[in-house]
């Protein structure tokens, strides 16, 4: 008995100490990230306040309990006392802890109430949680008509560990939201499908996205730079990969990309007139079947049962009648996570990616026009 | 027999030669599917328990191996989810819940002076109802689209997007309510009239009475989450919307019913556990429980206050400043009876004569661990703090002191505490040591860095991790594994006991004074105080 329980314990030691010099490369990170506003840095502090008299409160009791252990020892020969009660000891047990709780309840009403103010905003910036990506709308203040679907930029050979994994490994989207430093910035939050959840850490910003329900929160962040959360509610499959990254800039530079960012949206927004060609409308289905349908349909078209996702390779579904795709991918299918993709896709986009359905892995079928897609939406 | 040490009572010392050993006569299987022997029960929920919790164990094991490295390696997010959910359900309803109710049925009839529980038969179907809950719970895995990967909390509409599975599930629950609320009316029964006389309600044993006031909250909380899954299932097949929308309804209303179930379910979990825990400390003090009546005081108002304070679990939803600030502050009140029963145990060892075999090893290891998971519950409960580190790791490893370290470590404080009065064995000292210091130094190893996890702003329930997570994961992966083999130790120690343990003393442990060490012979004969014991 023992040596060998104690040399697998060295063992595991060993290899402890042998992860803690491998992680070296990345800072081991164990407390709150560096704050960004001034909430989050009363968190912090809050947090350290309460942590502080946990410890003391700690150490106190269990000093009792291990002195115990040490000095009422039967082997020291140690007599057990028999008393039973103290009325004194324990109303002093029950009252003092209470005043501790008001000590603590006090200073944290002032941050709840402080946390809960979404008033007098400079900004207000819609957020909506999709199965797995966030929508963003600039509401109103300066950039008011931005808006943007915002989506994990990490490549899928990094999550299948076949690219070594970049420094901001599920951390990075393609869209950033921008915010300019020291403005109140007021979140409303919705989800279209099930709960999701917003969080940036730096800015002690956190709140359920609750599909059809608007809720609100607020931050102003007070550091240039780039803060990266991610969505905090288990929300389907792809929960662990929809990240959200704000970017905090000057005024001007706020202003410069608010300038930028319409000039882009006008660009690329599609001229409802042009004549689009079978094969100009697969390559750009591609694309938008990679960023939307791609992680329930499967690459192949070939579905994933466990998602309740059908196949769309050889199905009879997609390749019949125009209308039974474009309707489905317009208004959804209830209680599945087919959402509707009419307020999120541009009737171009939606053509597009039913032309690729309908011309790709074996399927062939007729075209799908922007034109027809429009005749549909209600 | 061995002998009784009190004259007064030898009576039914000789109980089991007129009545055979087993129920109805029946043997091999047919005993154990026909008894009605609390006994008997006791042992089946405990068996049931231990598979389960190797079982959930299994799961809890995959996703620590998962989360070994950040990347997908082993098994897809879909599957992820899936066994976060049954870990989930099975270790709270599979393992935990079961292995109180054994411990209840083997010692609430001996510690009282009752022959057996009030309704016998009941007793048998509340046991036979398990295993056909967790055949649909584990049957969901082999359903198309497999079992549901929600969360044990089950939120609605996510629900809604599962397959079949989730509907086998709702069935489960269904029936694991059922079968802890019968067995709730049995336990009340019992304890309020089959009392010995002179028992009085002060005079019956703190396990006894945290398992009283644990069975009213399970009578009141189960029903509530059977209609929180019903509404799910009528949402699911039957067009209502009461979760939806679109039809009127809200999917928050499902989290603030869950919830009303779900806070005193902590509070089911975790009072039988103190129960054991002021049983095994007073006996290694060698000197009485300090505080019995605040005791029972402390346990009423964690059981009250328990009911009103269910939406600190979800201060992220977005209620009115005036809901955070009133579940915050009855929140934090919790902490006043909760203490006064960690200073109560604290004082009982005071000045006593202490011994620290492996029951008080796993008691003291309670005491220290489970007030830690109370401490991190007071940060939680904090508004401002809770919204930082709401749905993060610290959320899991705050759960898991007070669910491992808690209940668990305390159901093995009860095992090795009564193996010798159920087996008549004394189990290997030694071997339980091991198990214990093992089993303390890799549960801090998985779960004490996961508060590091969250503060740092790690997700709870992600399949794949940012790179800044990784050395932590990694020590809390190889925790796991460390933990799961010291187990084994105990499934050794265990059948080693069983099959060729020393024989045990009639008091094995000197300090214990419950009736059920001083006037019934070890080990307890199959029916004990078939004429209620004489009490001074």
């Amino acid at each position: 008995m023992g040596s060998k329980p104690i040399r697998s314990i060295s063992a595991v030691l060993a290899a402890f100490l042998g992860l803690a010099a491998s992680g070296a490369a990345h800072a081991l990170e164990w407390y709150f990230q560096a704050p960004a506003s001034k909430m989050a840095q009363d968190i912090d502090t809050l947090h350290q306040y309460v942590m502080w008299l946990i410890i003391v409160i700690f150490v106190g009791v269990f000093g009792f309990m291990f002195y115990a252990c040490y000095a009422h020892r039967k082997s020291k020969g140690h007599p057990a006392a028999q008393f039973h009660e103290n009325t004194t000891v324990e109303i002093l047990w029950t009252v003092i802890p209470a005043i501790i709780l008001v000590a603590i309840a006090w200073p944290v009403t002032k941050t709840v109430i402080a946390q809960k103010d979404t008033s007098a905003a400079d900004l207000t910036l819609k957020v909506t949680g999709y199965q797995w990506k966030w929508g963003y709308d600039y509401i109103n203040g300066e950039g008011e008509g931005i808006s943007f679907v915002s989506m994990l930029s990490t490549p899928r050979e990094q999550i299948e560990n076949r690219a070594e994994k970049g420094e901001h490994y599920l951390l990075e989207v393609d869209n950033e939201v921008v915010v300019p430093i020291g403005k109140k910035v007021r979140v409303v939050l919705t989800a279209a499908d099930v709960v999701h959840a917003w969080w940036i850490p730096a800015f002690g910003a956190k709140q359920d996205a609750i599909p059809g329900f608007l809720r609100d929160i607020w931050f102003k962040a007070d550091k240039l730079g780039v803060y990266r959360g991610q969505c905090v509610e288990l929300c389907g499959k792809e929960h662990g990969f929809m990240p959200i990254v704000v970017k905090v800039v000057s005024a001007e530079d706020y202003t410069k990309w608010v300038g930028e960012k319409k000039k882009a949206m006008a660009a690329s927004a599609d001229d409802p007139n042009k004549t689009w060609t079978v094969a100009e409308l697969v390559t750009r289905g591609e694309k938008v079947y990679a960023a939307n349908c791609v992680a329930c349909h499967a690459a192949a078209g070939q579905g994933t049962p466990a998602m309740k996702a059908p196949a769309l390779a050889g199905s009879k579904f997609v390749t019949g009648t125009e209308q039974g795709p474009i309707d489905t991918v317009l208004n959804g299918r209830p209680n599945t996570a087919m959402q509707p993709f009419g307020k999120q896709l541009s009737d171009t986009e939606i053509a597009a990616v039913i032309t690729y359905a309908r011309n790709s892995w074996g399927n062939k079928a007729s075209d799908v026009t922007p034109a027809e897609v429009k005749a549909r939406r209600k | 027999m061995s002998s009784v040490p009190h004259a007064h009572d030898h009576a039914h010392a000789h109980d089991d030669h007129g009545h055979g050993h087993h129920a109805g006569g029946y043997g091999g299987i047919m005993r154990w599917i026909t008894t009605t022997n609390h006994k008997d029960i006791g042992t089946l929920y405990l068996w049931f328990a231990g598979v389960m919790f190797f079982v959930g164990g299994m799961m809890a094991l995959l996703i620590r191996l998962e989360l070994f490295h950040p990347g997908l390696q082993y098994i897809n997010p879909d599957f992820y989810n899936q066994l976060v959910t049954s870990h989930g359900l099975i270790m709270i309803f599979g393992a935990i819940m079961p292995a109180f109710v054994g411990f209840a049925n083997w010692q609430i009839p001996m510690m009282i002076g009752a022959p057996d529980m009030a309704f016998a038969r009941l007793n048998n179907w509340s046991f036979w109802l398990l295993p056909f809950a967790a055949t649909l719970l584990i049957g969901a895995y082999f359903v198309p689209g497999g079992a549901p990967g929600t969360g044990w909390t089950l939120y609605p509409p996510l629900t809604v997007q599962m397959g079949i599975g989730m509907d086998l599930t709702i069935f489960a629950v269904h029936i694991l309510g059922m079968s802890s609320i019968l067995g709730s009316i049995n336990i009340i029964t019992t304890i309020l009239n089959l009392r010995a006389p002179g028992m009085t309600l002060m005079r019956i044993p703190l396990f006894c009475w945290t398992w009283l006031i644990t069975a009213y909250l399970l009578v009141a909380a189960m029903p509530v989450l059977a209609g929180a899954v019903t509404m799910s299932l009528t949402d699911r097949h039957f067009g209502t919307t009461f979760f939806n929308a679109a039809g009127g309804g809200d999917p928050v209303l499902y989290q603030h019913i869950f919830w009303f179930f779900g806070h005193p379910e902590v509070y089911i979990i975790a009072l039988p556990a103190f129960g054991v825990i002021s049983q095994v400390i007073p006996a290694f003090s060698r000197k009485p429980l300090f505080g019995y009546a605040s005791m029972v005081y402390a346990t009423s108002a964690i059981a009250i206050l328990s009911f009103i304070v269910w939406a600190h679990h979800m201060y992220t939803v977005g209620m009115p400043v005036t809901g955070q600030l009133f579940f915050m502050y009855a929140t934090i009140l919790i902490a006043v009876p909760t203490g006064v029963k960690v200073f109560n145990w604290v004082a009982t060892m005071w000045k006593g004569s202490l011994t620290f075999e492996t029951p008080m090893l796993f008691a003291i290891g309670f005491l220290i661990l489970f007030t830690l998971g109370g401490f991190t519950g007071l940060v939680l409960a904090l508004v401002p703090v809770d919204i930082q580190l709401h749905d993060t790791y610290y959320v899991v490893a705050h759960f898991h002191y007070v669910m491992v370290a808690g209940a668990m470590f305390s159901a093995f404080a009860g095992i090795y505490f009564w193996l010798p009065k159920w087996t008549g064995k004394m189990y290997n000292e030694v071997l339980g040591q091991w198990h214990f210091w093992l089993t303390l130094v890799f549960f801090n190893m998985i779960f004490f860095v996961q508060h590091f996890l969250g503060m740092a702003g790690m997700p709870r329930r992600i399949p794949d991790y940012a790179l800044m997570f990784e050395t932590w994961n990694q020590i809390s992966s190889l925790g796991a594994f460390g933990f799961g083999l010291a187990q084994l130790i105990f499934v050794y120690n265990l059948f080693k006991t069983l099959r060729s343990g020393e024989p045990a003393a009639q008091m094995p442990w000197e300090g214990a004074d419950s009736i059920d060490w001083t006037h019934l012979p070890t080990p307890a004969p199959y029916h004990t105080f078939e004429t209620p014991p004489v009490l001074k």
